[in-house]
């Protein structure tokens, strides 16, 4: 019985508390800059694209809700001909951008993709691509990476070695 | 009073009673959103005033659909029955001098009459649904309702000897000294009790206890039906606030203000203290109700008979 008139005091004397509610158009949460929202695709810092179409993001969506296709300009680099992300299906994981080598997929602090149709929630590769590095500003992938693309040849990568020449090792 | 006085308080009356219900219900959902630490409706007009309204829309368009297993006749019936018995009980409520839409000499009596006949609502729409939920949501509001009817009866018995009389203006005309609150503090305790279980309100809303039966006695009901059960239920929460202001504190007498705003006053502070219970006891288990009523707020309400009576008959 106590505890019952304790309780409805305790309960009244909340009226005066601070209510935990975030007016949400109003006043926007505080979102921090891991959150796991809509994904990008970003660019080197020379703007090429970083995406080199190796499928990793596709294969790792569980919801499988990734589509891309391959291809190849005549310099050797790899990208995209198509990159689709439904979603409408995305559960906004992550597991793409884990996947991804070349920190080319990431996910942004963005929310807000309410839609009216649903088929507007299918966002190709000119919606998904952005103008900056994303998170990782300094990286460009073919200027680390050994393969030889148009303009830099084996051994030319930054901090690489040459490559050796096996044959002058010889007796 | 002339007719088109009599017919302006009949409608004015019926018109209050629904608009205060409408508004009970953002009046609760704000109340119980403030001691949540929340802001409950806020955006739809001014202080989420017009949500009640947004509200209304949606439930009249809404699909109205009776279940093929139901026995259709009662179930359609069902939810007028609350709706009409708990609106036929405001006519006896004094509201302030000359506003009252008769004066019963057994008006106390008419109200008791009115809130029984109220439970057939509740077991019909369980018996028609033809389903187990509703089914024992409907036992249990026969048992809790019928049983809390007695106390509650009862328990005004203090307040009708004290006034002589079951006229609720005369009983309120008998408060100019003191307020029955004071001499009949068992009695108020039993009543409110007796009256968050004869509402079936929270957190004796054991006929409808969502945890346990999903809805009690309305599972099988939508759209304007279901809004009939709703309306009923806030039409008897201002019932019985407006009942415990005649009964206990002196209906509209107080200094200053117009009698009627006196009243309203009364009612609206009551009406949060109900609110109150809800936001903050949790619902008691369905066999510790029954025993709590027979076992001891009955004996209760009878030593308080017992006891009013005996002082009354030494002290006259």
């Amino acid at each position: 019985m106590w505890s019952h008139v304790r309780t409805i005091a305790l309960v009244f004397l909340h009226m005066f508390r601070k209510r935990e509610t975030v007016l949400y158009p109003e006043v926007r949460p505080d979102i921090p800059p891991r959150w796991r929202g809509r994904i990008i695709l970003s660019r080197d810092p020379d703007g090429g694209e970083r995406c080199v179409a190796c499928y990793l993001c596709a294969a790792a969506c569980p919801v499988s809700c990734i589509t891309l296709q391959a291809a190849e300009d005549g310099q050797g680099r790899r990208y995209p001909a198509f990159f689709r992300i439904n979603f409408s299906r995305c559960i906004f994981c992550g597991f793409c951008e884990e996947a991804c080598p070349t920190y080319a997929i990431q996910l942004t602090p963005d929310f807000e993709m309410g839609e009216y149709d649903r088929q507007n929630l299918v966002y190709e590769k000119e919606d998904l691509l952005i103008s900056g590095p994303g998170k990782h500003p300094g990286y460009n992938f073919y200027r680390v990476a050994g393969l030889a693309v148009g303009g830099k040849g084996k051994g030319e990568a930054e901090g690489e070695a040459p490559p050796v020449d096996v044959k002058s090792l010889l007796p | 009073m002339g007719e088109l006085q009599i017919l302006t308080v009949i409608f004015g009356v019926a018109l209050a009673a629904l608009v205060v219900a409408a508004l009970n219900i953002w009046l609760e959902r704000r109340l119980l959103a403030l001691w949540q630490d929340r802001y409950g409706p806020n955006r739809v007009g001014p202080f989420g005033l017009l949500q009640v309204l947004a509200d209304m829309i949606k439930i009249i368009t809404k699909e109205d659909w009776v279940p093929p297993f139901a026995d259709r006749p009662v179930f359609v019936a069902a939810p007028g029955i609350v709706v009409v018995t708990v609106l036929t009980a405001y006519a006896v409520i004094p509201f302030a001098p000359g506003i009252e839409v008769v004066r019963l000499d057994t008006g106390v009596l008419f109200f008791l009459a009115m809130s029984s006949l109220g439970v057939y609502s509740v077991v019909l729409a369980g018996w028609a649904s033809d389903s187990k939920y509703a089914l024992i949501g409907g036992l249990r509001a026969v048992a809790q309702m019928l049983g809390y009817e007695v106390y509650m009866g009862l328990s005004v018995m203090g307040v009708v000897m004290l006034a002589g009389s079951f006229n609720l203006r005369e009983i309120v005309e008998a408060q100019r000294g003191l307020w029955f609150c004071f001499p009949q503090v068992l009695g108020l305790v039993i009543f409110v009790i007796a009256g968050v279980a004869e509402m079936h309100r929270l957190p004796f809303d054991l006929p409808e206890a969502e945890s346990e039966l999903v809805a009690g006695y309305h599972s099988e009901y939508s759209a304007m039906k279901f809004g009939m059960f709703f309306l009923g239920e806030y039409l008897g929460i201002t019932l019985i606030s407006a009942m415990i202001t005649t009964l206990f504190f002196g209906g509209w007498l107080g200094p200053w203000l117009p009698p009627l705003l006196w009243f309203a006053l009364k009612t609206f502070l009551i009406i949060v203290f109900f609110i109150l219970l809800r936001a903050s006891l949790p619902r008691p288990r369905y066999d510790q109700l029954m025993a709590w009523g027979w076992k001891l707020v009955l004996p209760l309400a009878l030593v308080n008979i017992l006891v009013t009576g005996g002082i009354l008959l030494s002290w006259r």
